[in-house]
């Protein structure tokens, strides 16, 4: 078995949002990035996933293992970290341990004890007073205590600083170095953790627009800038999301079609240029 | 542009990830920089700091270099980003990749590297003749031309 996480042909249908036929596999030992703009499907997906939301057709595997079928075992080898925090605000973290103590079968107790200490969190200490940070650290030591395998992240780095943000990435590392374990992380923007995810997936209003690895993914794009002068209609056919403004362009090309743009600045893009030209591309019509 | 926005930018185009790697069974200490603000690509950064380091003697035939997943962690960098800088390392024929054990650098790796080296200064040498015929220039000012560029870069 070698992909942690199959997604075939997923569809959600709500009154007012279709999640369409997603499909996507993470192999073991990998990060993937789980990108696209706000109200695209992330969360939708990983909801899904976690079978916290009914699939309308589809298939989903962890570890090779239905995530329906299998819902327990399923759970017990997935750690999820979510932007607000899924614990009770008046718990000590010695009250958490204790609760999740009784939910997961293969849970570690001293695991649980060390990590508080090597994240610096005092076990006396309540849910509620711990900063953004810190619970983010909380939802990481309770996902390690039960030796999962997958690690399932929905916005984590969203209201954090970059101290915290470049611990999470350490963090991170260290959980696939031994090639057994694979992260899956959601987010819309932080440029540091585009660096050490192996493959991305992008999605858009509900839509997958690619997913791949993620040198592929930024190396088939440049962002091209010139003079609107000399702007053909061949060149606005072949650029997305083209901006024009008083004194020039700018937009995104592919690479096949740099031979159009000879003359003109073409340079190397970050993940950001993507979805935002993309996103300006869907807006233009 | 604000003088703070200013401010953070320079402080963004300063960070520079400076990571010596430390191989524990062989003990080199190989120092790889990667460069944010550089147009090229991570993995050819990897490539061509290895490369010198495998030509000016840092790294010797049969060192291991360090596990694809131990530099990847420490430069916190892709695993696939360093799994590519290896390959094609391997491809070009300057280390081998032993199924479970590890990359070890080859004997002719850095006669590869100097062929190539010899090629580049071939090539190099030839755009100067070119210009040189161009404007004129005689032959032996082009050779005083050379002894006194090298003299200068020697005192440099």
């Amino acid at each position: 078995m070698n992909d942690l996480l199959e997604v075939e042909g997923l569809t959600k249908q709500f009154d007012d949002f279709l999640l369409n036929n997603l499909s996507f596999t993470l192999p073991k030992g990998f990060i993937m990035g789980f990108i696209g703009p706000n109200g695209s499907g992330k969360t939708t997906t990983i909801k899904l996933i976690l079978n916290m939301l009914n699939r309308t057709s589809g298939k989903i595997k962890v570890l090779g293992l239905d995530n329906v079928d299998n819902e327990v075992l399923v759970k017990e080898n997935i750690g999820g970290v979510f932007d607000s925090n899924y614990l009770l605000d008046n718990w000590t973290l010695i009250d958490v341990e204790i609760a999740l103590g009784m939910l997961y079968k293969n849970w570690d107790k001293n695991k649980y004890m060390s990590m508080l200490n090597k994240f610096k969190l005092y076990p006396k200490k309540q849910v509620k007073e711990l900063s953004k940070g810190m619970q983010m650290k909380l939802m990481l030591a309770c996902a390690f205590s039960h030796d999962t395998k997958l690690l399932i992240l929905d916005e984590p780095t969203s209201g954090l600083d970059p101290i915290a943000r470049d611990e999470l990435l350490d963090i991170l590392s260290e959980y696939i170095s031994d090639g057994e374990r694979s992260v899956f992380f959601s987010t819309h923007i932080t440029q540091d953790l585009y660096k050490i995810a192996d493959y991305i997936t992008y999605i858009n209003n509900g839509k997958l627009i690619y997913t791949g690895t993620k040198d592929d993914f930024i190396n088939n794009y440049r962002i091209v800038k010139g003079d609107i002068k000399t702007l053909t209609q061949e060149q606005i056919d072949h650029i997305i999301g083209l901006r024009r403004y008083s004194s020039g362009y700018e937009g995104l090309i592919e690479k096949g079609h740099l031979r159009l743009f000879k003359n003109e600045l073409c340079e190397n893009v970050v993940l950001d240029d993507i979805l935002v030209f993309q996103s300006r591309e869907v807006c233009n019509g | 542009m604000t003088i703070k926005e200013i401010k953070v930018i320079t402080v963004y185009v300063t960070v520079i990830t400076v990571i010596t790697v430390i191989t524990p069974e062989s003990e080199v200490n190989m120092k790889i920089i990667i460069s944010n603000l550089s147009d090229a690509p991570i993995y050819e950064q990897i490539k061509d700091q290895i490369k010198s380091a495998i030509l000016n003697g840092e790294l010797n035939e049969n060192e291991l270099l360090p596990s694809l997943r131990q530099l990847s962690r420490e430069l916190k960098i892709s695993v696939l980003t360093t799994t590519r800088a290896y390959t094609e390392l391997e491809q070009e024929g300057f280390v081998k990749n032993v199924h479970g054990k590890g990359c070890y650098v080859l004997s002719r790796g850095s006669e590869l590297i100097r062929e190539q080296i010899i090629r580049d200064v071939e090539s190099n040498l030839s755009l100067a003749i070119k210009s040189v015929r161009k404007a004129n220039i005689s032959d032996d000012e082009l050779r005083k031309m050379l002894e006194v560029l090298m003299e200068v870069f020697d005192i440099e």
